[in-house]
């Protein structure tokens, strides 16, 4: 079994027990939450998000023993993001007044929704076809050209529109009966 | 709630959210536990071997560089603290 279809509970097991590759595995599915967290959620300037990013994954590290609930995985990480991310913007508030206004941000309820549910559907992609996740990530998530793709992937650059129609098609299919599974948690 | 909210253009929304993290910051934390272990060693080893302790304490990186360590720069300041402490 591939690790990147492991549930959160048992990569936190395995990562306990000393597993680096079940590390490796945590911090490449929590990545692009962590960083859309810090930046697009927090707008913080790259070198900020980078601290903020090795700083909730070294306090993940140091804290897997102390999660009470295996299954808690994600809201702990989401909840060390924003501390974080706020406690940097605070500190830039010191230094230059007008960074107060972003603090504002810290309201930005819906933003984060929004994450947890485009985390969901990231998740989905897992179970589709390899070739039809590796396609809408490359189109939607990286922003990559027909053509770039088309290289990438060594498919006809005309037929990559229909492809991603129809990968789309099956990752709604796939959403299908699932839906409680993808409602942004209550934190 | 209904399947209506996954409709195409919403799933390409949502799939847009999440862009890959910078390659380099990934690669730095899913090395942490080695780093972290290496950090613990260098420490554990300033603290029985006086000499290292005395190199350590004149110039932190070139002692780490001449005991053949290759400690991630951003660890520095975490080891300085666990010296010092």
């Amino acid at each position: 079994m591939s690790l990147a279809t492991v549930a959160d509970a048992d990569l936190v097991a395995r990562c306990r027990q000393g597993d680096q590759e079940a590390w490796a595995e945590l911090v490449n599915r929590f990545s692009r939450y962590v960083y859309a967290i810090a930046v697009r959620v927090y707008r913080l300037p790259e070198p900020d998000a980078e601290d903020v990013f090795q700083d909730v994954f070294t306090r993940t590290w140091q804290h897997l023993d102390e999660l009470r609930d295996d299954t808690a995985l994600r809201p702990w990480i989401a909840t060390a993001t924003r501390r974080l991310c706020v406690d940097r913007l605070r500190a830039g508030a010191r230094e230059a007044p007008a960074a107060e206004e972003l603090l504002e941000l810290e309201g930005t309820s819906d933003e984060l929704d929004s994450v947890d549910e485009a985390l969901a559907i990231h998740e989905a992609l897992k179970q589709l076809p390899e070739h039809c996740a590796e396609i809408l990530d490359r189109f939607f998530a990286r922003d990559e050209s027909y053509r770039a793709i088309g290289e990438a992937l060594d498919i006809p650059p005309g037929t990559i529109a229909s492809r991603i129609s129809r990968c789309l098609r099956k990752l709604r299919g796939q959403l299908e009966g699932r839906n409680e599974r993808f409602r942004p948690s209550d934190e | 709630m209904t399947n209506d909210r996954y409709d195409e253009e919403r799933l390409a929304q949502l799939l847009k959210i999440l862009p890959p993290a910078p390659e380099g910051w990934v690669k730095a934390a899913q090395e942490l536990p080695q780093a972290r272990r290496e950090i613990d060693e260098i420490a554990e080893r300033a603290q029985r071997d006086a000499e290292f302790r005395a190199a350590v304490e004149a110039d932190l990186e070139s002692a780490l560089t001449q005991a053949g360590y290759d400690v991630d720069p951003s660890l520095i300041p975490e080891l300085r603290d666990r010296l010092t402490s």
